[in-house]
């Protein structure tokens, strides 16, 4: 038995020792080729062609290159990108493939339009994107918020936000808010309510962590531009009153101006400058915000969400 | 030196897909052949017979026991350059010419270089094969086949070959040609073990046999010892339609059709029933053993109850 | 030792050679003509693009059945026919058998893959009327698709050695469909967590990597391949072709020949 076992012995441990091998061999060549496969969209000039090629899989296919898609942005985003070029091509090969698979649309709407870092600042593809969309799934509201959405946000073209809003809120089925959106575009766009508005219906109708993520952050930087319109607005007020600028919010709270201690959503309290002007404490925390900033300030290359916003 | 020892050899498979059932296949073995006997393995199908040549080639490994050959340990690597084999229905590459195969054989036997072509030639022509040495194998019959079997068997001169139902698929003269190159392979100092069910041949070539059935050893020992306890019987068919006293005192089962008369003897009275046959002036047809007399044996070792016959040599 | 591997290697070429697989460079060759005829007449600009595309796939793909169907059969179907009996009753060890096997199947798709090679680089010739820097990328191409059919004969053989043809077909097809999106499959196993990212991504790991292999669309596109990348698939498909080898030899040691 000998033979037998020297050559058991001696398979067993080079097996053992190529697993170990090719794993690590694998890891290095990951690290080589990070986007090597998603640049191959870069290559795919004709989605159609693609979907042909893919014999009835489409489905699954479109399943492949929306994961892709996922993480090739979150991964960016995580590092702090400022160049997002395949989310485009990615996002339109996955519709392509399958044009009902609706998460996609809406991950575009949130991420194609925006500006870098926080999105691959192509807001006309993304109308492209949810025309598509539209196109083959017209009984869909969500598509119609999903375009509107872009016109307001990105475009700020309150007049075709109104449009994409009042035709969704024609479609069987349709959130109610819709047709409330359309109105409010008439008279208030523009203004921090709509908009809390719309962060609102996206946090609450999207499934996806990512656009939750970014909605409530979204929605925080609104509260805080709020506060500290409000806080300042009081100081200035104070100041009137009584002639100089507060020393702190203690005294204006002492004053009857104010009561309590004043907090930013992430329960920090808010600074006051001796100038009257109101900072937030930590401005790192609170992406988004365009009020209480310290002057000078340069936000962080990769945007910070708490981890509980991704629930 | 024995040319095989086998001690204790077994082979239980375990059968089934989910819940395993044993299946014994061969109960343990203990049997030796000596160098340069011809050695018989018989039993019928499904005995064990193919099961204990696969397990000394280590093409199935045993649950038990042990062998050797020539003194080595029957798994030694070296064991397998004295050896040859042929195994039961052969087959081989349907794309390849019989030179090539023995080619290829001669060359994994590790023949030398220069012996090859010439070994090769020898046994196309030992085997009758000469004519269609550059045809390919899959235009070859069964009997073909078999011969190409027995060639790669003993192409690198084997110390022992081990054949599985060599006569397998053969004509009676393909037979005849395998018996006469047993014959010659023993008178160049070979031990040949050999298995088969086809008595006739066993009781013409060997030195001695074994007997197996159901996985188990029955008898061994040299033919006509074995025969010697068991009584043949011949049948007598004469002319006339009278018994004669002899055979009634004998009680011999006798037939009457026609004008013949049948009457089964036993073997050792056979001169005695011919003399009484005379004398009564009935023309004697012939006198026909019934069964031979390793058939007798073979069969009386099928019983269930294993016959007191012979154990280990 | 290595004179016997070599014996069995140069056998089963001969076996594999006879039974016609060779034959595919005739379907392949018409194709390959076809597509380089059609292209040249309707498409501008994009000749070369396609015909690299298309030659380089067909490679690729007829390579992978090949491998697949002869590499099924080339343990089972000894056995099957008791070929194999009397062969191991000579002095051959069980592993040389497995060894001698692979190579003689790698060698026969290595030729094959040389003939293929000249039909696409003749198509090429015929759409472009004459070669580019660009065109050597397509060796490296090649090279890669003959690591891929390392590692699919070394698991066909694997198969082989313990299963039905049948299921050893679909076993290795299904390993190859996996392996050609092992990079999404270790993307996946990352996002996953607690016991099912360990289960997943040792089975991401386990998985060949075909997709590290595949440098079709970017030859095609007339891309450079880094020298390392070549080095590193090259060890890559070399030890995970070692590993399955020493898997099958380890299972067929110890098979039971009935």
């Amino acid at each position: 038995m000998s033979a037998r076992r020297r050559v058991t012995i001696f398979a067993t441990s080079l097996l053992v020792a190529c697993m170990l091998a090719s794993a690590f061999l694998l890891r290095w060549v990951d690290q080589l080729r990070t986007n090597a496969t998603l640049e191959e969209v870069l290559y795919i000039s004709s989605p159609k062609v693609l979907k042909r090629m893919s014999l009835g899989y489409d489905g699954l296919l479109a399943d492949i290159y929306w994961t892709r898609a996922v993480q090739y942005f979150g991964g960016k985003h995580h590092a702090g990108a400022s160049r997002y070029d395949l989310l485009a091509p990615l996002l339109e090969i996955t519709t392509t493939l399958d044009p009902h698979l609706l998460v996609a649309y809406e991950f575009g709407s949130n991420f194609l339009a925006p500006a870098p870092p926080n999105g691959a600042g192509m807001p006309q593809r993304a109308i492209e994107l949810a025309q598509f969309g539209i196109r083959n799934n017209p009984d869909d509201w969500h598509l119609y918020y999903d375009l509107g959405f872009i016109y307001y946000m990105e475009l700020h073209d309150y007049a075709k936000a109104a449009d994409a809003f009042a035709r969704g809120s024609q479609v069987p089925n349709a959130h109610p808010f819709l047709k409330a959106l359309a109105a409010q575009m008439a008279q208030h766009a523009g203004e921090l309510q709509t908009a809390r508005m719309m962060w609102s219906a996206t946090y609450s109708t999207t499934t996806d962590a990512s656009i939750r993520a970014n909605a409530v952050a979204h929605l925080r930087a609104l509260q805080v531009d709020e506060d500290v319109t409000n806080l300042e607005n009081l100081v200035r007020f104070y100041q009137e009153k009584t002639g100089h600028f507060p020393a702190s919010f203690a005294e204006m709270e002492a004053a009857g101006f104010l009561r309590g201690i004043p907090v930013d959503p992430l329960g920090q309290t808010y600074e006051l400058k001796p100038d009257g002007r109101v900072q937030v404490r930590d401005p790192d925390d609170l992406p988004f915000i365009e009020k209480g900033l310290p002057p000078g300030y340069i936000p962080p290359k990769k945007p910070r969400f708490l981890p509980t916003d991704r629930n | 030196m024995a040319a095989v020892e086998i001690a204790g050899l077994s082979k239980t498979y375990n059968v089934g897909f989910w819940r395993k059932r044993p299946k014994c296949a061969l109960k343990p073995l203990d049997l030796q052949v000596e160098e340069g006997e011809v050695f018989g393995f018989l039993g019928p199908n499904g005995a064990g017979k193919t099961t204990t040549l696969k397990l000394l080639m280590g093409l199935v490994f045993p649950t038990a026991g042990t062998a050797r050959i020539l003194g080595m340990a029957f798994d030694d690597p070296r064991v397998k350059a004295q050896i040859g084999y042929l195994p039961e229905q052969p087959y081989f590459y349907d794309y390849v010419t019989s030179r090539e195969l023995l080619e290829y054989y001669a060359r994994l036997s590790g023949v030398a270089g220069g012996e090859r072509s010439h070994r090769i030639a020898e046994m196309l022509d030992r085997v009758g094969l000469r004519d269609s040495a550059d045809l390919q194998l899959r235009k070859f019959s069964k009997g073909m086949l078999q011969r190409v079997g027995i060639a790669q068997a003993i192409l690198h001169d084997p110390k022992v070959v081990f054949l599985d139902e060599p006569m397998s698929g053969l004509d009676p003269m393909g037979r005849r040609e395998v018996r006469d190159l047993i014959e010659q392979l023993k008178h160049d100092g070979k031990t040949v073990f050999f298995s088969t069910h086809i008595l006739s041949d066993a009781e013409a070539l060997c030195d001695r046999v074994a007997v197996i059935h159901l996985g188990e050893l029955r008898g061994v020992g040299a033919v006509a010892e074995l025969t010697a306890s068991v009584k043949g019987k011949v049948e007598l068919v004469w002319r006339g339609n009278k018994v004669p006293q002899f055979f009634v005192s004998l009680g011999a089962e006798s037939h009457i059709s026609g004008d013949l008369v049948r009457a089964v003897i036993p073997e050792a009275s056979l001169d005695a029933a011919i003399d009484a046959l005379r004398r009564d002036r009935l023309q004697l047809i012939s006198a026909t053993p019934v069964r031979t007399p390793l058939e007798d044996y073979y069969l009386a070792q099928m019983k269930p109850a294993p016959a007191a016959a012979g154990v280990t040599a | 030792m290595n004179a016997r591997i070599a014996h069995i290697a140069s056998n089963t070429f001969r076996e594999a050679v006879r039974d016609r697989v060779l034959y595919n460079l005739i379907a392949f060759a018409l194709l390959m003509s076809g597509a380089a005829i059609l292209v040249g007449q309707i498409s501008i600009d994009i000749e070369r693009l396609v015909v690299v595309n298309l030659g380089l796939t067909a490679v690729s793909l007829f390579g992978v059945v090949i491998a697949i169907f002869i590499g099924i059969g080339l343990v089972s179907k000894e056995i099957e026919k008791r070929t194999l009996y009397t062969v191991l009753s000579r002095p051959v060890r069980r592993w040389e058998f497995i060894v001698g096997k692979f190579l003689g199947l790698a060698g026969t798709l290595v030729v094959n893959t040389f003939f293929m090679a000249v039909g696409v680089f003749l198509a090429l010739l015929y759409v472009s009327h004459h070669f580019q820097r660009a065109d050597g990328w397509l060796l490296v191409a090649l090279y890669f698709i003959i690591l891929q059919f390392l590692i699919i004969t070394a698991l066909a053989l694997l198969f082989s050695s313990f299963s039905t043809p049948l299921m050893s077909a679909v076993f290795a097809f299904a390993l190859f469909v996996i392996g050609s999106f092992a990079e999404d499959l270790r993307g996946f196993a990352a996002m996953t967590h607690g016991l099912t990212r360990w289960l997943a991504t040792a089975a991401a790991y386990l998985v060949p990597n075909f997709s590290a292999l595949n440098i079709i669309s970017s030859v095609a596109h007339e891309q450079a391949v880094a020298g390392r990348f070549i080095l590193l698939n090259t060890g890559y498909a070399l030890i995970y072709a070692t590993m399955v080898l020493c898997g099958a030899v380890l299972i067929f040691e110890r098979r039971n020949l009935k």
